[in-house]
């Protein structure tokens, strides 16, 4: 830890001294100690916080010209395709940031899950975490209902609609959600006042997310605690440069996207009107939803004839919208699922397998929540959904137990500089 | 590093995966053949549209499909963009009436459309519409290349997939006409183009498929205008980007080599 820096800057060194914003900047961004060993998967974290703050920008200009009201809505995005000054751009970098965004981010949190970064002491960390994770949800799930096409009505039904199922007051709460029976001009227009609300919610909670992580640290590929001061290095130039180009890679990706392959991501639906009277084929969410749509039609209409006993309880319905939450609820408690006394899967040879079944068995629930509930994708959606609680609930827990893990290093430094190997391999010669 | 890539691309694929899975569920329901992939020359990452097919398409559309169908977010102003004069647009466009401002007794009135006015719609309502056309509505075809797998390809298909008699054993509903490549094959709309039923000014014969590929082309144009724009400032975001990553690239190395 190096001490505060002397400012020179007269400008500085007086507004320092009563708002120590210099020195915070400083120790947070230039000396912040970072482990030495991190790697490409410690990219995304940063890359996330671009990506919030070029959907914020874009989407400031977008609510400039935007008109949140069903009759106009639609025609006020196409004339900000057509007449507004690079709205095209700012739209598809809009739509397709959100996709990025996600995208992103679900490579964040896998990262945590194989590095097991949710362990203690970054428990709260992880919960602030999803804590943006479902914010994300509530903005995109509003904000795709903004452009008044056929999918976005047509989602919002059908998702508002999920909430039917609350006991008692299930249909009050639709009501209050939408401000009226159906979706409608009210939920449009509080719609639009949640999606410009909520994105600065999540700049808040990233705000905590970096003040909890920066107390103990970021975890690394070891999965080891920093124990020297030669396990870690400055923030700068080291990790500046290193996330530097890391962004630009992405950009790259991102933008041939947004330039070259705008639509790509979307539905072709959502470019007809939205239309009260006429059902789209299919209702399908944006393809980030889709792993958890999978999981909430899981659930058939025969779930009676099947499970017997719980039907009793609830419906069909109201089983797949428990299970569809449930299933991010349990990554909260994950930080005590996993007991292992290792938090590295380097290191923990079994939960290295089941770690990239439980990644395939993501993917697969995705590819179900593309295609209709029915014949042989139901069973597959329905596999796959007890296999992601199993994975969760039950191999994690019984893995802590019983995995035999392998030794870890003793230090960052030992395992990855050549003195250190070389020290070490003299302290255990010696 | 390389690893590292390797998955990086395998994300994209499966990204990409679940983006083809999802749109070709949303069809997957019909029994529509899928459209037979064309040559266009606004096709590839530096593709432009040919304004000489788009004012031939604009021509199609006014004398033949726009007897049904809108296109409410084309305004006559954005026709310079297909390569007509602003004279021969104002030309054009005073050969429609529209509304105007009540007169000086409150009575409604109507004006010779001008360059501001969007292209004016056949019906005045959809019900309309439906009246005028068996039951089914004709949808606006301002983004109607963007709305439906396939864009041009499928909207080429279209308007050449008829059949004269449906395949033994369809059995056709009331005033429908069978279509291979529309969704279950049974579509409202008769076959809109006729050999030589339009008269192009530079000369190409105007047979149905180009009569079909020239509309699509317009369509095309017509739902993103901005394409070749895009395009253009693309190649030149993303060249700048790739040196400019190449650049940080060798700073991190360097920054990095101390420690290696
Ligand atoms: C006589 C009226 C009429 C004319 C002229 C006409 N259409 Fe249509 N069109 C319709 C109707 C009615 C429908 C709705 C069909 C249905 O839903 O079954 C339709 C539907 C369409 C569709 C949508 C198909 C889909 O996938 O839903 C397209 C594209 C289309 N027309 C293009 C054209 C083009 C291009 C022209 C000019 C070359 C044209 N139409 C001329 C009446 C017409
Ligand atoms: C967490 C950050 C954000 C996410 C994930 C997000 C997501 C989305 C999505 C998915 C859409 C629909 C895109 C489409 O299909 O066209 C959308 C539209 C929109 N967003 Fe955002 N957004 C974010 C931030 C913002 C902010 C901060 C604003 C305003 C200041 C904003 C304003 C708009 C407007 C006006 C639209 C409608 C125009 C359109 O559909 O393109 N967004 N947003």
């Amino acid at each position: 830890m190096s001490a505060a820096p002397e400012w020179k800057n007269p400008v500085v060194k007086w507004i320092d001294h009563r708002l120590p914003v210099f020195t915070f900047t400083h120790h947070s961004l230039i000396d912040y100690p970072t482990p030495r060993n991190l790697n490409y998967w410690w990219n995304f974290g940063s890359l996330a916080g671009v990506v919030l703050v070029i959907l914020i920008g874009t989407g400031l200009f977008l609510a400039m010209h935007y008109n949140p009201s069903v009759d106009h809505a639609f025609d006020s995005v196409e004339r900000i395709m057509r007449d507004v000054n690079y709205g095209w751009l700012m739209r598809y970098m809009h739509a397709n940031g959100a996709s990025m965004f996600f995208l992103v981010v679900y490579i964040h949190m896998f990262r945590a899950l194989y590095y097991g970064s949710y362990r203690a002491p970054r428990e709260v960390l992880w919960f602030i975490g999803l804590f943006i994770f479902l914010a994300m949800m509530a903005t995109a799930f509003v904000g795709y209902t903004l452009p008044w096409g056929q999918m976005s009505f047509w989602g919002a039904t059908v998702i508002t609609n999920l909430f039917s199922v609350v006991p008692f007051f299930g249909d009050a709460i639709v009501q209050w959600l939408l401000g009226g029976f159906a979706v409608d001009n009210p939920t449009l227009n509080r719609f639009f006042a949640f999606h410009f609300l909520l994105p600065f919610v999540i700049f808040g909670l990233v705000f905590l997310h970096l003040w909890a992580l920066h107390v103990h640290k970021s975890n690394n590929p070891l999965g080891v605690d920093i124990k020297t001061d030669g396990d870690t290095i400055p923030f700068h130039p080291y990790y500046t440069a290193k996330d530097a180009f890391g962004l630009g890679v992405f950009l790259i990706f991102y933008f041939a996207f947004a330039f070259f392959a705008p639509n790509y991501l979307g539905h072709p639906d959502n470019y007809i009107p939205a239309n009260a009277l006429v059902t789209p084929p299919e209702i399908v969410p944006e393809w980030y939803f889709l792993p958890f749509y999978a999981i909430l039609r899981a659930v058939p209409d025969n779930f009676i004839d099947i499970w017997g006993i719980l039907p009793i309880l609830v419906t069909a319905k109201t089983a797949g919208v428990i299970l569809m939450f449930a299933s991010i609820i349990v990554l909260f408690f994950l930080p005590w699922l996993d007991r292992s006394p290792v938090r590295s899967a380097k290191f923990r040879p079994i939960y290295k397998q089941l770690y990239w079944l439980f990644l395939a068995d993501c993917i697969v629930l995705g590819w179900v929540g593309a295609n209709p509930p029915e014949g042989t994708m139901l069973v597959i959606g329905r596999i796959a959904t007890l296999y992601y609680f199993v994975h969760l609930l039950v191999f994690m827990p019984l893995l802590s137990r019983y995995e035999k893990t392998r030794p870890l290093p003793d230090s960052i430094s030992a395992a990855v500089t050549p003195q250190g190997s070389s020290q070490s391999a003299q302290a255990q010669g010696a | 590093m390389i690893r590292t890539f390797k998955r990086i691309a395998v994300a994209a694929a499966l990204l990409a995966a679940f983006s083809v899975s999802d749109v070709s569920t949303s069809r997957a329901a019909s029994k529509a053949t899928p459209p037979p992939p064309q040559d266009w020359s606004f096709s590839g990452v530096f593709g432009t549209f040919d304004r000489a097919q788009l004012q031939r398409g604009y021509l199609v559309y006014r004398e033949v499909c726009a007897a049904c169908h809108s296109m409410k977010q084309v305004y006559f102003r954005h026709l310079v963009d297909i390569g007509l004069s602003e004279n021969a647009i104002k030309a054009i466009a005073a050969e429609f009436e529209v509304a105007g401002e009540p007169d000086e007794d409150g009575e409604p009135t109507e004006r010779p459309a001008r360059l501001f006015d969007r292209l004016p719609s056949p019906y005045a309502n959809d019900n309309e519409a439906r009246s005028a056309n068996n039951g089914a509505l004709p949808p606006d075809l301002s983004l109607i290349a963007k709305s439906r797998v396939g864009g041009a390809d499928y909207i080429h298909a279209l308007l050449t997939g008829y059949l004269e008699k449906a395949p033994a054993g369809v059995t056709m509903g009331e005033g429908m006409n069978y279509n291979t490549y529309f969704a279950a094959n049974q579509i409202a709309m008769a076959p809109p183009l006729a050999e030589d039923g339009v008269e192009y000014e530079d000369g190409t014969k105007a047979s149905v498929d180009q009569q079909a590929r020239d509309v699509a082309a317009f369509m095309t144009w017509a739902a993103e205008p901005e394409m070749e724009e895009r395009k253009r400032m693309g190649i030149k975001v993303l060249l700048f980007l790739i040196i400019l990553t190449a650049m940080l690239y060798a700073v991190k190395r360097r920054v990095w080599s101390d420690l290696h």
